[in-house]
């Protein structure tokens, strides 16, 4: 197999075309994206919050975060074993991938949210509630930006985890750009396998990109440690005691970035370090 | 369950394929992201670009990443060093990060005492830096152990023997109990490298449970 024949994969007008076009198949790849994490965000993201809020029934958390031991394969083909042949419709292979997806979106969210919440420092919470402000007003001025940077950091791994597994749903029978992988798999059509892969992997990265971004407009500034202004003052602080010998670099505690950075690191993690939002540096 | 018994041999010889699989890349991975986490805890402009490229190369999917790598390396698709190259790839972007945190987080007095015996740079890093940073290092080996068993499975699709044939076997055969067998394989499995790195972490950090004693 040649460039060149990856090129001519991607100029013939026929695989622009119908069903098996790709802009039917980015289309649909997209649109079984949206729909799960929407309905996995309706799910996770109270339960999360109010995880994080009560500190109740913290095993949740955990015990999502261990089921993602479970091959994501295997999931997949045992669901659809079960719940197709009781749906006597079309709909047959798409709502056991969807419930598929979702289930495997769930986890990264509600561990997002949950140390999301959890992270918020209660100072900062009695503070604003000092400065007069109503319940209402606490969480949507304080708690909800405070937690934002590890929620989105979740969705972020939550949108990676459902293109990649919506591609693998495509054995079985799940439309989306999976389809040219497993179709050309079992046609012997390397070159449409390979274009196919070059798709799924730019539509990946064109996502993250843009949750990238997402995170990047949304965290407000005295998080993320982007305004200049915050740092300084921050390095002027009378309790930032100075390291003359480790002074080759800065601050040492940049271990908070990972939990905002830019990779895609779960939420495990995530959740097993939880910091102080406002001593996060940027990455 | 007698599925399970008449089939043991089977069952166990891809279980040791696909303990390969997912293992030889966890140990590649750790041995590339010390190096490249070390650096990028000590530059921080260093660690942005490679957080990022790190980050970049975890986000193709992994389907996807088996099929793209024979043209790109010349191997034939049915090789298992994709499989291979590619669980590596995932782990070292995994890994570095979580080094660079591990290292990161090592005390900043303990890095002047260990400064003040008169250790070097690099006999610091071998002697304080590292071994302090196990109790994180393994925190995410743990992480990338697990989604590796996870994934290993996958490349049954494109016919690598291992755990994640029974999976997809069992479907085209629409026989539930391979199916449910090979998920139970693959847990077991995560579990075993879970339990493997916890323990090698405890002895590699006898202080922690000097001071529990």
């Amino acid at each position: 197999m040649t460039f060149a024949q990856i090129v001519s994969w991607f100029t013939d007008p026929a695989n622009w075309q119908g069903t098996d076009g790709v802009p039917n198949r980015v289309t649909e790849h997209l649109l079984y994206t949206a729909l799960t994490l929407l309905i996995a965000l309706v799910i996770a993201v109270p339960l999360g919050a109010w995880v994080g809020h009560s500190g109740r029934m913290r095993w949740l958390v955990t015990g999502a975060n261990a089921a993602r031991a479970v091959p994501t394969l295997g999931l997949l083909f045992a669901v659809s074993m079960f719940v197709g042949p009781l749906i006597k419709s079309d709909l047959a292979f798409v709502i056991p991938s969807i419930a598929v997806l979702v289930l495997l979106a769930i986890p990264p969210l509600l561990s997002g949210t949950y140390a999301g919440i959890d992270s918020v420092e209660p100072a900062a919470r009695d503070a604003a509630r000092g400065m007069g402000m109503t319940g209402w007003q606490v969480l949507t001025k304080v708690e909800v930006p405070c937690a934002l940077p590890l929620f989105l950091s979740g969705l972020r791994s939550a949108t990676l985890q459902v293109i990649a597994t919506a591609t693998i749903a495509a054995s079985v029978s799940l439309g989306g750009l999976g389809r040219y992988l497993i179709d050309g798999l079992a046609s012997r059509d390397y070159v449409q396998m390979v274009c196919g892969s070059i798709l799924v992997a730019v539509l990946a990265l064109v996502a993250d990109g843009i949750l990238a971004l997402l995170e990047n407009r949304a965290v407000s500034p005295g998080i993320s440690g982007r305004s200049a202004r915050v740092a300084r003052s921050r390095a002027r602080h009378p309790d930032h005691h100075s390291d003359p010998i480790g002074a080759d670099r800065p601050d040492p505690d940049s271990r908070q970035a990972a939990l905002v950075g830019s990779g895609s690191t779960g939420p495990v993690e995530a959740t097993a370090t939880t910091g102080t939002p406002s001593e996060r540096d940027r990455t | 369950m007698t599925w399970a018994l008449d089939h043991l041999g089977d069952i166990l010889a891809r279980a040791a394929q696909h303990a390969w699989l997912a293992g030889l890349p966890l140990v590649l991975g750790l041995v590339i992201a010390v190096p490249l986490g070390w650096l990028a805890a000590r530059q921080p402009r260093l660690r942005a670009v490679l957080l990022t490229t790190t980050g970049l190369l975890y986000t193709i999917p992994s389907l996807a990443l088996f099929i793209l790598l024979p043209p790109l390396l010349g191997t034939k698709i049915l090789d298992s060093i994709n499989v291979i190259i590619a669980m590596t790839v995932y782990t070292v972007a995994l890994l570095t990060r979580t080094v660079a945190d591990g290292l990161s987080s090592v005390d900043g007095s303990t890095r002047q005492a260990a400064v003040a015996m008169g250790y070097g740079a690099f006999a610091r890093f071998r002697a304080v830096d590292l071994p302090l940073a196990v109790p994180v290092i393994a925190a995410g080996l743990r992480v990338a152990a697990v989604s590796n068993v996870s994934i290993v499975s996958v490349a049954s699709l494109i016919g690598i023997s291992q755990l994640g044939y029974f999976l997809t076997d069992g479907y085209a055969r629409s026989y539930p109990t391979e199916v449910w067998v090979g998920i139970v394989a693959c847990l077991l499995l995560a579990l075993v490298f879970d339990l493997v790195i916890q323990v090698a972490s405890r002895v590699l950090t006898p202080w922690t449970r000097a001071v529990a004693a």
